[in-house]
């Protein structure tokens, strides 16, 4: 009776959320030197958490709200059917995600360009709480843009796989667990969010 | 194959209700980390984190809808990252 | 030679031939697991003899004090490669990827894993980690020399070529990490009909506590080893003290993967011991219950040990007393596997075949090598013995002696059943005692050599102790001797041996329902079972 994995859904999602899972840790290895780092350096992490633009961080969560909202009507239209408008969806996920890289392109380019980044020589002259909280910061928003870009790949295939027939009402677990991944996405940053751009 | 057809559809309006919350929680944290609270204040932004990570893992993500497996094997993984975080901070508190 | 082989896959039938595709490639792109489990047991197994040759080249220089056969340089590179290699290359992939994928979805009576084309993409970031690896020794600054651990600030400055073998290392690490979701997912939602929670046979439960080792422990170490390539490319200084890092944070983290990954690496031993000992006595085993939970119980506490790997690190004394505390803990669990596993012996027809010998052995071992471990366990001695080569023997005894002798009890009680041919017993049985005799003329002897205060990591030594040093390298010689006899005899008996046919051991696992070997989906028709997996009633 358990022999057609191809029609498990629970066995399928059951795995995708394994893997979340170890997304969940992975980015916890760097919440951990966060907390670890901002016992040891109050101060200087409110210090440099003023630097960062919390006006652009706030409009990236709303961004990626958006998208993920985009993502889970994505998964409720396909159930019902609604094929095109799923797809439209997936595309609005996709522009949210494209808008939320342009933000930290500008945000990244302007640290970069006050010469903040990892190992540069204002830096390594600053005091060392400084050095570290920004290292976190590119290191955090870097790994968590990497897995934004990933996601778009992994939406975008499977939006045309929607369109060619591929995902539909009876078989969307393609679709269900690429939304899982992006909902991932907009949990980390739900907590990147705060800690790096409010704690001031 | 029996048991995982349960498959829940979510109505857009509660998905869109979610969002709303989020993004309300969101101006809400803006606006409280703007606020003097002193040291209470990295508790209130992870306190409404949580809430907000809550939503969107019931909602945008279904697990509501999931059976118990999912739910406890969710909080077993959570319970390991609290877990490595806080022993190792028996070091970092009394070093 | 090739003939001969090509000619003995066509006879062998089951998984072999049925699917009708019997060329290279119906190999490395098989789905099939016990194709996979193959190409792991080839491959993790060809990484385990590269690094047993660097093994004994340590020990040849070890054998007398001064320069033997190479320099302090050389000597550094030699033992960081061979802790890699066995470790990473060989006994974290080797057993949930070799024997786990060919034995575990036949015990529970399912077709398959639940996700076989991830499964062959396991494989394959296994091999391709493992070419960046070896690519990391003959590029660059040359192969690394921090030691397997890459403890930072070394790593982050060395000239050496870390941050290739790093990465390789992450590759691997993200295999590893398939494996475990994949085999979670496949107990859970592909046991066949009757087969229980309570009935599952204790090696998959052993791989199911280790599965979820890896997918909870692995992402940390993929998340260090990504901040060490940082810090040695970008300068993100997160571990520099100079630039306000902790160097002691990195150990914090690399720790708390791999002091689990330690029970990655002993679990499904432990699991492959309580299938085989109550097969060779004719007895259910002794406490089916407490076993499967000692499992669980090992997973959960091995997670929340790491830092007894720092006690002279400088980190924090309460932190010290904790894991002291929380190390002997794991003691518990561990010791209620060992006295289940004797009191299933007690009164036990016992028929000493050589799976049960290196099984036997193994309960000596490990507990030789557990028990040292309490020693380290304790923060008084272990500051004492630290960085010794005591540590060296404790942990060979468990890893070697443990989880290497269980692998090679699997291959002696598994591999027959699916190459339908068997290996020559008297020369097992030879094989066996050379083996067991140099294994411990060797490591305890170096757990002397480190109570004495010899320091671990050096390729140099004080003159007193080159007499015992010399012992152990003869030990050496008389465990490879063994490990010779036993390749060939294998060798030559999985191919061109006696047909190996039924259930000449009796065992009341599924897998010895099936043909011998197992054809492509494992069983004719889905079994359906009735009695636990140590019944051995229904047979006789």
């Amino acid at each position: 009776m358990t022999h057609q994995p191809h029609t498990d859904n629970l066995g399928a999602r059951l795995g995708m959320w394994l893997f979340l899972f170890t997304e969940l840790l992975l980015f916890g290895g760097l919440f951990l030197l966060y907390a670890v780092y901002f016992k040891r350096y109050p101060h200087e992490f409110a210090v440099a958490g003023t630097q960062l633009n919390w006006v652009m961080g706030t409009a990236n969560t709303v961004i990626l709200l958006t998208s993920s909202l985009c993502a889970a009507m994505a998964v409720t239209a396909v159930q019902r059917g609604e094929s095109r408008r799923a797809v439209g969806l997936i595309g609005g996920t996709i522009l949210c995600a494209a808008g939320f890289m342009t933000i930290k392109y500008f945000e990244w380019s302007e640290k970069i360009g006050h010469g903040i980044y990892p190992g540069s020589a204002h830096l390594r002259g600053g005091v060392p709480g400084e050095s570290v909280f920004f290292s976190l910061y590119f290191m955090t928003t870097g790994i968590h843009g990497l897995h934004v870009l990933i996601g778009c790949v992994l939406l975008a295939v499977i939006g045309f796989k929607i369109t060619s027939g591929a995902v539909t009402a009876e078989n969307y677990n393609l679709l269900e667990n690429g939304a899982l991944y992006w909902h991932l996405v907009d949990l980390i940053w739900i907590f990147i969010f705060p800690l790096y751009y409010l704690i001031l | 194959m029996t048991m995982n057809e349960q498959h829940h559809t979510i109505s857009y309006k509660s998905l869109t209700g979610t969002w709303v919350a989020l993004v309300a929680l969101t101006a809400l944290t803006v606006a409280a980390t703007r606020l003097d609270l002193g040291g209470y204040k990295v508790l209130t932004a992870l306190t409404i984190a949580c809430i907000k990570a809550g939503l969107v893992i019931a909602i945008f993500m279904h697990m509501k809808y999931e059976g118990r497996l999912l739910r406890w094997l969710l909080f077993l993984a959570l319970v390991t990252l609290a877990i490595f975080i806080g022993l190792t901070f028996f070091d970092v508190l009394y070093r | 030679m090739t003939s001969n082989v090509q000619r003995s896959d066509a006879t062998r039938g089951g998984f072999w031939s049925d699917s009708g595709k019997t060329g290279l490639t119906s190999w490395i792109f098989s789905t099939d697991h016990k194709r996979i489990g193959l190409l792991y047991l080839f491959s993790t197994f060809s990484f385990f003899l590269v690094a047993v040759v660097l093994g004994l080249l340590l020990r040849i220089e070890l054998m007398a004090p001064g320069r033997t056969i190479m320099g302090p340089q050389t000597y550094n590179a030699i033992f960081t490669v061979h802790g890699v290699m066995m470790i990473f290359l060989f006994i974290i992939p080797g057993f949930p990827g070799a024997f786990g994928n060919l034995v575990m979805p036949i015990q529970i009576g399912a077709r398959d894993v639940f996700f076989p084309r991830l499964n062959l993409l396991s494989w394959w970031l296994y091999i391709i980690g493992a070419a960046i690896i070896l690519t990391s020794l003959f590029t660059g600054g040359g192969p690394p020399d921090t030691g397997w651990t890459f403890y930072v600030p070394f790593s982050a400055r060395t000239g050496t070529n870390v941050s290739l073998a790093v990465f390789g290392v992450f590759v691997v690490g993200f295999s590893s990490i398939l494996t475990g979701l994949n085999f979670v997912t496949t107990i859970h939602r592909l046991r066949c009909e009757g087969m229980t929670w309570g009935r599952l046979p204790l090696f998959v439960w052993s791989l199911y506590a280790t599965a979820w080792v890896q997918i909870l422990a692995t992402p940390i170490l993929a998340i260090t080893l990504v901040l060490v390539m940082a810090e040695r490319l970008l300068g993100t200084g997160l571990f520099e003290p100079a630039q306000g890092g902790d160097p002691l944070m990195y150990q914090h983290l690399f720790w708390i993967y791999s002091h689990p990954a330690v029970y990655i690496m002993i679990l499904p031993a432990m699991g492959v011991i309580s299938d085989i000992i109550p097969v060779f006595s004719r007895k259910p085993i002794f406490g089916y219950k407490m076993i499967a939970f000692s499992s669980l119980a090992i997973a959960a506490f091995g997670s929340l040990v790491w830092g007894h790997h720092m006690f002279t690190s400088g980190m924090s004394d309460t932190a010290i007393l904790v894991f002291s505390f929380l190390t002997f803990v794991v003691a518990i669990p561990s010791a209620i596997k060992v006295f289940n596993w004797i009191s299933t012996l007690y009164k036990g027809s016992i028929s000493l075949d050589a799976p049960m010998l290196f099984a036997l052995s193994f309960i000596l071992l490990f507990s030789i090598g557990g028990l040292s471990g309490l020693i380290l366990g304790a923060a008084a001695t272990d500051v004492h013995v630290h960085d010794t080569h005591f540590v060296v023997g404790h942990f060979h005894y468990v890893i070697f002696g443990g989880s290497g002798f269980a692998f090679f009890a699997s291959m002696h009680y598994w591999l027959p059943k699916f190459f339908g041919r068997r290996y020559a017993e008297k020369p097992a049985v030879i094989a066996w005692v050379l083996m067991f005799t140099g294994f411990n003329v060797m490591y305890f002897t170096m757990q002397v050599l480190g109570m004495e205060g010899m320091p671990r990591r050096y390729y140099d030594y004080l003159p007193e102790f080159a007499n015992l040093n010399l012992v152990a390298t003869i030990g050496s010689w008389i465990l490879v001797t063994g490990l010779v006899i036993m390749l060939v005899n294998l060798f030559r008996g999985l191919l061109w041996g006696e047909p190996f046919e039924g259930n000449p051991w009796g065992g009341a696992t599924l897998e010895w329902s099936t043909a011998t070997p197992p054809p492509t989906e494992n069983f004719a028709e889905d079994p359906v079972v009735t009695h636990g997996p140590y019944d051995f009633t229904q047979q006789d």
